[in-house]
């Protein structure tokens, strides 16, 4: 195989991991290190360094749609953003440190989570929510626009969302991801949140911490020119394709379809880390 | 929505949200015709060649950090300049933290003005700490 050849198939994986993540909400980067890895038998170190890229990309123009649209709430997400950017950097820094079967392991793992949190559909809206003093200091409560007007809410458990903010960086940061399902668990589950808004002010803190992992991945020459180029411009073009035809998809199917393929890939990488294949 | 935002803040919460919005479409926009553009001339260049990944060798020095990919010695070939697009990709979302503290300044939100410098500062930390 030559280098056309390579990126070509890497452009080709891209696109298609790309347009999974924006059909199923969950981003294509968790599924990119593990292609590139498993199928293509690409270092991991390079291959998170290149999915790091593509989660910026994908992050940064999404973002860029939904802070107009008014749905994300940009002083929740800047607040915790102090914990993901912080975590992404230890995350960053232990990667170089520990080995990789511990990174695979952890990989897996977070994988099956995904696929997991993947085929869940969204928590209810609740009603009757009690209201976090922090939050009520820091402005967070907010509102956002419905086909009933605009809807406001208030964000509980602001401590705890950001000590679980801490680890989503973290874990960013360790394996090169956007860790987006994470994201939406504290905001979701811990703060009370409504969906719409934790999903679009996730999104929105993606690209910054991934930035703050980038500096160090890229001290540590894990991101290659030119094997990051197909990957970023594939999964950005996936991701534009997949935002264009999302209205008429079968939303449900795909997830499922998603969450099957990332658990494949979950076991594959714990078990190719655990025969010493990584 | 804010109320400090009186009378005499330069910039609503909306407005601050639609210049964010911009900022990171042609930031997104204009790093990866870079990379594209770098990409084209790396095919054209080694398109035949074979390439190694299978094992980490990490990358040249000068291609490791942005000073070196923005002012590298070695002269200005097609890796450099894939690097130098995805070294723009990386400072959009460090341009949307920073703009947010000029927004939180003009707006006069000070606790916010705090925690933006702050994430700023994490930001440049990891891009120039070595």
């Amino acid at each position: 195989m030559n280098v056309l050849e390579l990126t070509g198939l890497l452009a080709v994986v891209a696109v298609a991991a790309g347009l999974l993540g924006a059909l199923t909400g969950l981003g294509g980067g968790v599924v990119i290190t593990p292609a590139m890895v498993l199928l293509l038998g690409i270092d991991l170190h390079y291959a998170m360094g290149a999915a790091l890229m593509s989660v910026i990309a994908t992050s940064s123009g999404a973002a860029a749609a939904y802070v107009r649209e008014g749905f994300s709430n940009i002083r929740i997400g800047m607040f915790l953003e102090i914990a993901t950017t912080i975590g992404a950097v230890c995350g960053a820094t232990l990667a170089a440190i520990v080995s990789p079967a511990f990174l695979g392991v952890v990989f897996g793992v977070v994988l099956l989570h995904s696929a997991w949190v993947s085929t869940r559909g969204h928590p209810a809206a609740r009603a009757g929510q009690t209201a976090d003093r922090l939050a009520e200091k820091l402005r967070m409560n907010g509102s956002f626009p419905t086909p009933e007007g605009q809807r406001s809410y208030q964000v509980s458990h602001v401590k705890t969302g950001f000590g679980l903010m801490f680890v989503a960086g973290a874990v960013s940061g360790l394996l090169g991801i956007g860790s987006g399902a994470l994201k939406v668990v504290a905001m979701d589950r811990a703060m009370r949140i409504p969906f719409k808004v934790s999903t679009t002010t996730s999104n929105f803190m993606i690209g910054v911490t991934a930035a703050a992992s980038a500096g160090i991945y890229l001290g540590r020459g894990y991101i290659d020119p030119g094997l990051t180029m197909p990957v970023v411009l594939g999964v950005l073009g996936g991701s534009i394709l997949g935002a264009r035809i999302l209205p008429g998809a079968p939303t449900k199917t795909l997830r499922l379809i998603f969450a099957v393929v990332v658990a494949v890939l979950a076991i594959e990488m714990i078990y190719s880390a655990l025969t010493g294949k990584l | 929505m804010s109320t400090h935002v009186g009378r005499r803040a330069p910039l609503t919460d909306k407005q601050v949200d639609e210049i964010i919005g911009v900022l990171l479409r042609y930031g997104v926009l204009s790093a990866a015709s870079v990379v594209a553009a770098g990409g084209i001339w790396y095919l054209i260049q080694y398109g035949t060649s074979a390439p190694g990944y299978q094992v980490f060798r990490s990358e040249p020095e000068y291609l490791r950090h942005v000073k070196g990919i923005v002012t590298g010695v070695p002269g200005f070939h097609c890796r450099r300049m894939i690097q130098l697009g995805l070294t723009l990709l990386i400072a959009t979302p460090v341009a949307r933290v920073a703009f947010s503290v000029v927004a939180f300044i003009l707006q006069r939100d000070r606790a916010y003005v705090v925690i933006t410098l702050i994430v700023l500062s994490v930001l440049l930390f990891s891009l120039t700490g070595r």
